[in-house]
This record gives C-alpha cells, sequence and structure tokens, in this order.
C-alpha cells in the first residue's frame, strides 16, 4: 500500500449490497426456524418413550427369519429388473429432450422452455407419488414401478446430460460442419464423443440412486421388494423386516462399491 | 511412419464399447421378458391412464380441500425447514470430523463409517423406522429428513473441506491460535459458500422429499395426497401435485439467487 498514514478508508471483507443480502437471509431463515419451532405438531410423550420403543423395534428384529430368504431373494431380483429397466428408459426419454435443451444445438427458446418444464415437473414429484399414478394406469407391479422410476429419473438425466452437451466445444462440431457432413454424423461424432464421459457417469449415478429408490417403491404397489417389505410391517413380522433391511444396506453397499469402480475404470 | 499407422480409420472400432452396449441390449430385452407385458395389459392400461386423466380434469379448487391442503403443504415446509437446520448443524462436526486432512484417521473412518450407514437407507425406510420410535406426526418426519441430510451434507462437506489450501490454516496456526480459532479464521473463510450451496441443494430436496413421508406416517402434505389417492379422489391428487410442482419451482428459484448471494 502506498497512501498508509492517514488513510481513512477501512478494509471490509463484503461491500454493503453483500452485507445487506446475506442479512436479508440470514434473518429470514431464523424467522422461519422459529415459525416452523412454534407451529408444528409435535406431541413430547411420544419423544419420551422413544428410547423404549426403538429398543423393542431392534429386539424383534433379531434374530432375522431366515425361512424367509427366497421371497426376499426373487423380489430383490425384481427391485434390480426395475432399477435398471428404469434407468435405460429414463435414458431413451431423456436423450431427445437434453438436445432440445441444450443451448448450443436449439435455438429456438420455447422448445428449450418446453424441455426444462419437463425436467422440473419429473424431479419434482417424488418416484412414490409418481408410482401411487402408474399403479393407477398398470396396476399393481413391476411395470409400475418401471415407469416410475423412468419418468422421475428424466428431469435428472436430461438436466445434467444437457448441461454436458452445453459445454461441448464447438471446433469438432464446425470441422464436421465444414465437411458438409449431415445432422446425424454430427451428432454421432461431433457431440457424442464430447459428451460420452459425462453420459455414462450421470446413468451410472442414477441407477445407483435407482436401486435405493426402487426398493421403496413396493410400499404403495409398484413391486419389488417393497411388497414384501409392507407385507411384513403390516403383519408386524419384525424378524421379515430385519432381514429385508439388512439386505437392501448389502445390496446398496455393493452398488457403491461397483459404480465407483466401473467409474474409475471408464471416466 | 508404417504403413499401417498411416492408413488407420479415422474412427476406429471400439470392441469393449460394442460388447458392453451389446450385453445391454440382451438384458434389457430379458428383463422386460420377466416382465409380463402384453398387447391386452398395455391396452387396458391406456384405458386405465384416459379415466384417471378425466377424473383428474378439472383440478378440485373447493375450498375445504384447499383449506385442508394448505394445512398439510405447511407442515411439509416446517417439516424440511427444520430436518435442514437440525441436520445442516450436526453435519457441520461430522463433516469435519470425516475431513481426513483435519481428523486422525480413527476418528475420520469412523465418521466416514457413520455416514455410509446414514446414507444407505431411503428416507421413507428410515421414516417407517421412526413413525415406529416416535409415532405417526411431523416429528417421524423431520427425524427420518435429519438422517439423509445428515448422509448428504456431511459427506459432500467433509470432501470440500478436504479440497482446502492448507497455507491459511498454516498461517493461523503459526499465530499459536487454538484449535476453534484455526477453524474459524482458517477452514471456515474457505469453505463457507460451498457449505451454503450444499444446505441450499439439501433444502431443496427436503422439501421434495417432505411431501412424501406422509405416505408411510411422517406428517406433511403426503397424508392428504394418499387419501385422497385411495378413495379416488383424482382432482384433489392433480391440485395436490400442482402445488407441489409450484413449490418447488419457487424454491429452487429462491435457492439459487441465495446460491448466487453467497458466492
Amino acid at each position: 500500500m502506498m497512501e498508509t498514514g492517514n488513510d481513512p478508508r477501512v478494509w471490509t471483507r463484503f461491500t454493503p449490497a453483500e452485507r445487506i443480502g446475506r442479512s436479508i437471509v440470514y434473518i429470514v431463515s431464523a424467522i422461519a426456524i422459529v415459525w416452523s419451532l412454534q407451529t408444528v405438531e409435535i406431541i413430547p410423550e411420544f419423544l419420551y418413550d422413544a428410547p423404549e420403543q426403538t429398543a423393542d423395534l431392534f429386539a424383534r428384529m433379531w434374530p432375522f427369519d431366515l425361512k424367509f430368504w427366497p421371497v426376499v431373494w426373487s423380489t430383490l431380483v425384481e427391485t434390480f429388473h426395475i432399477a435398471t429397466l428404469g434407468t435405460i428408459l429414463a435414458i431413451l426419454l431423456a436423450l431427445p429432450l437434453s438436445f432440445l435443451a441444450a443451448r448450443n444445438f436449439t435455438a429456438n427458446p420455447i422448445l428449450r422452455w418446453i424441455a426444462q418444464f419437463i425436467f422440473v415437473s419429473s424431479r419434482s414429484v417424488n418416484s412414490l407419488i409418481w408410482a401411487l399414478l402408474f399403479v393407477a394406469i398398470f396396476g399393481p407391479g413391476a411395470l409400475a414401478g418401471v415407469f416410475s422410476i423412468a419418468v422421475r429419473s428424466i428431469g435428472f438425466v436430461g438436466k445434467l446430460f444437457g448441461e454436458a452437451l452445453e459445454e461441448a466445444h464447438q471446433g469438432p462440431i464446425e470441422a464436421l460442419t465444414a465437411t458438409g457432413a449431415p445432422r446425424a454424423a454430427i451428432l454421432l461424432k461431433g457431440y457424442w464423443p464430447q459428451a460420452e464421459p459425462a453420459f455414462w457417469s450421470v446413468a451410472l449415478l442414477r441407477w445407483d440412486i435407482n436401486i435405493r429408490e426402487s426398493a421403496v417403491l413396493g410400499l404403495v404397489g409398484a413391486g419389488g421388494i417393497g411388497v414384501a417389505l409392507d407385507a411384513a410391517l403390516n403383519n408386524l413380522y419384525w424378524d421379515q423386516v430385519g432381514l429385508m433391511l439388512a439386505t437392501i444396506f448389502a445390496v446398496v453397499v455393493v452398488t457403491e462399491i461397483v459404480t465407483s469402480f466401473v467409474r474409475s475404470r471408464i471416466i | 511412419m508404417s504403413a499401417s499407422t498411416l492408413a488407420r480409420a479415422a474412427f476406429p472400432p471400439d470392441w469393449t464399447k460394442r460388447f458392453v452396449w451389446i450385453g445391454l441390449a440382451i438384458y434389457t430385452v430379458y428383463a422386460i421378458s420377466t416382465l409380463d407385458i402384453d398387447g391386452a395389459r398395455i391396452a387396458r392400461g391406456m384405458a386405465n391412464a384416459a379415466r384417471l386423466f378425466d377424473r383428474m380434469f378439472p383440478p378440485n379448487l373447493q375450498p375445504d380441500k384447499l383449506e385442508l391442503i394448505k394445512d398439510g403443504m405447511i407442515e411439509s415446509i416446517q417439516i424440511a425447514i427444520l430436518a435442514t437446520f437440525v441436520g445442516v448443524l450436526l453435519s457441520l462436526p461430522m463433516g469435519l470430523a470425516a475431513a481426513r486432512n483435519l481428523a486422525p484417521p480413527w476418528v475420520s473412518w469412523t465418521a466416514r463409517a457413520i455416514i455410509a450407514v446414514l446414507r444407505s437407507f431411503h428416507p421413507v425406510i428410515v421414516a417407517i423406522l421412526f413413525v415406529k420410535a416416535v409415532g405417526f406426526g411431523a416429528l417421524a418426519g423431520i427425524l427420518a429428513l435429519i438422517v439423509s441430510t445428515m448422509g448428504f451434507v456431511s459427506k459432500l462437506f467433509a470432501e470440500v473441506v478436504e479440497e482446502i489450501s492448507a497455507k491459511q490454516v498454516e498461517a493461523v496456526r503459526a499465530t499459536g491460535a487454538s484449535f476453534f480459532a484455526v477453524l474459524i479464521f482458517g477452514v471456515f473463510p474457505q469453505v463457507m459458500a460451498r457449505f451454503v450451496g450444499l444446505t441450499v441443494y439439501q433444502f431443496d430436496s427436503n422439501l421434495r422429499n417432505s411431501t412424501m413421508v406422509g405416505i408411510v406416517g411422517g406428517g406433511g402434505i403426503g397424508a392428504p395426497l394418499f387419501t385422497a389417492y385411495q378413495r379416488f379422489d383424482y382432482d384433489v391428487v392433480l391440485t395436490i401435485l400442482l402445488i407441489i410442482i409450484g413449490l418447488i419451482m419457487i424454491a429452487e428459484f429462491v435457492s439459487a439467487r441465495i446460491r448466487r448471494i453467497f458466492q
């Protein structure tokens, strides 16, 4: 600093506008928390007896009902199919939409807006709620599960893949256009090689999430291990519930290991 | 340069990738065959879908229904606010403990194991267990979403903390500052923006999940939604779904603004 001595300027970390913005966020958050604490309905008596209830829960779960394993295994396989088929269907539906949403590929703002709206709707409604609707359409079973997983994943896959497309360098695409390549060739040899790593990473990430999600779809009748879980919960067969929870935990761990291994290999 | 390299194709075939694609195609055909889909079922499904949409439109806007929906939505929002607040508060120490550059190995590995367990169950399953433990109502939903908040925020917060520059931390430490002073002046200024980003993102996600925990008894809009569904009041279901979508859109807009303020 050249001007030391009697320079009145004081160093501050934020500009006044930043300070005001931050203060507003802090104050509004504090008000929201106090408001929620005061009006949300919590029955304290239920809380006192929670430790006892929890201990009771685990005592009933152990030992697991191992005779139930064949049912767990067959519903688990169905869960796997629901998650995987749902992810594949989601990708098939989301790919064309992601091109519509990418700014460098689609010039028409209305088309882009339509694609964005589909993405937001797909993501805002939870997979369980999608499952309710598809059970009403297809009846209970794995088909409803596949569709609810697919529709729920469109927004996630489409948004992330559309962003990856927007980041594609224009160089190779202009080079292909200059050779007079048809649009399909530009897509396949210009955009795809640049977006492919992102494509696999998004697909794997969503598959990993969908394995978890498809395990609960059965609670509303959309197939998979959730159906057996729901039945066991309603009948208070906690030893079967325990077995299924342990199985789901193991499957989730294995899925994470597999996806992180595949991701490190291909990306 | 040999002739073969000169003559190589512009886009050489990648056989590993082709096998992956072929394998995926075979799996898809097999898995679809296990779902026992046939023409009759699809046709029946289409007829059901037509009936469903017919009953959905127009959305039900009767004042008594709207009153019920308003109460449920407010409870959902409150569940999301409280779960985010408590969950994020607990994620701070958890994330710091899991960061390998700050905590000793035994602490970080213990914290990582706890986070892995918290992350592995879907919020609905956690909600079922909490409904059994603390009874029906908003509390079970809040506790379930606190678990999923901690799983997500503390994992990513630990990754953010591991990426910080050690120079500022060393500089603060060199002045003889205590561990907490190092945290406040050396670590937090570097991670604050990302932490706020994570919090805001998780709030969006909690808002979405708080509309669902009610299906298993965890409070919020999920209970009226499920009741309306079971009574075939599909016009009420549509009203609720539209309100949820609108709320999430507003929340995403607001959170984008908040993230910009804290950048």
